[in-house]
């Protein structure tokens, strides 16, 4: 038996790598902001692939949502072998037309939700044989980009805490990385206007936007067996997008 | 095993101290092997032993035995 924990799942590419992981058998956790999404995430996946799938709601920029989270996994497994820090937020703006409010919203969900969420979960997946962490960050985090300044900086956030986490957990068996989607058909992108998206396209090599499926088939790979000697890593899911 | 000596015998496993070492005064600052590393062996030890799930910030509150005993009160668990 294994456990996943996944944050951000009732859509995108949190929905896409839950599905994965229930297909391959993991038994889930689930969360999504809103009660609706997840509840309806939880009973699909559960359904469709057998797996025993529990989920909770919240806003993860609390704590306490992480906290609840854990403690779902704990009371019901006992154990967790995987997690997924993927809710985020989006918002698109120049610098000095970017609220304060969204500032701050940026880095509570996106940098400290994040951090949260790891640090609650980081001794149940120290009881697990081989546990595996993987962050949802941003190519906007790896390059940046010119109108999405703070919400790149709030995605560099997530890959230092990846890095720190990595050196900091291997030692205790736990593995640490982060995927750096380029432009995905999600949700997200409705910040940008049609010419955005357009543009986005024209510089990407594969010429197409990634798909959440995309991104989760590299989540389930550096979650599995396979990525065991990989730690610290940021895989950019970009298509060859150069910003 | 009463609670008080399951207890206990966290504390000497995580802390690698002798069988019989007493514990019931221990605390933090005071003991060389209680450290930062140990307090999460600990922590383990001591979630295992009484199948909780303790609160960061009452990781980060628990320097001393007595100390252990309040929080796991918090969770229910009545050590004596």
């Amino acid at each position: 038996m294994s456990v996943a924990l996944v944050t951000g799942a009732s859509r995108g590419i949190g929905l896409a790598t839950a599905h994965r992981l229930a297909e391959q058998g993991h038994d889930l956790v689930l969360h999504g902001h809103g009660e609706t999404g997840v509840a309806e995430a939880a009973s699909t996946l559960a359904g469709k692939f057998g797996v025993s799938v529990h989920h909770a709601a919240g806003d993860i920029a609390d704590p306490a949502t992480s906290k609840a989270l854990v403690r779902l996994a704990f009371e019901n497994f006992k154990r967790l072998d995987a997690l997924v820090v993927n809710a985020g937020t989006h918002a698109a703006g120049m610098l000095g037309m970017t609220a304060d409010a969204t500032v701050d919203r940026l880095f509570a969900v996106n940098a400290a939700g994040a951090a949260h969420t790891l640090q609650n979960a980081v001794r149940l997946l120290a009881r697990a044989e081989n546990p595996a962490v993987v962050l949802t960050a941003s190519i906007t985090g790896t390059h940046g980009v010119a109108g999405q300044a703070v919400y790149a900086a709030s995605k560099a956030a997530v890959i230092g805490l990846t890095k720190a986490a990595a050196k900091e957990l291997g030692p205790r068996g736990i593995r640490v990385n982060a995927v750096a989607p380029g432009f995905i058909a999600t949700d997200m992108l409705d910040t940008l206007d049609e010419a955005g998206r357009q543009e986005r396209i024209a510089d990407t090599a594969l010429g197409r936007l990634g798909t959440a499926g995309d991104v989760a088939d590299v989540i389930a790979f550096l979650l599995s067996d396979q990525a065991r000697f990989v730690t610290g890593q940021v895989i950019g899911v970009d298509g060859g997008l150069v910003l | 095993m009463s609670e008080l000596q399951k207890l206990r015998d966290a504390f000497r496993s995580a802390l690698d101290l002798p069988a019989d070492a007493p514990v019931d005064d221990l605390r933090y600052q005071d003991n060389e092997k209680w450290d930062s590393l140990a307090h999460m062996s600990l922590v383990a030890a001591i979630e295992d032993e009484f199948s909780v799930m303790i609160d960061t910030d009452d990781v980060i509150n628990m320097s001393s035995f007595t100390e252990a005993v309040r929080i796991l009160g918090k969770y229910g668990v009545d050590v004596k």
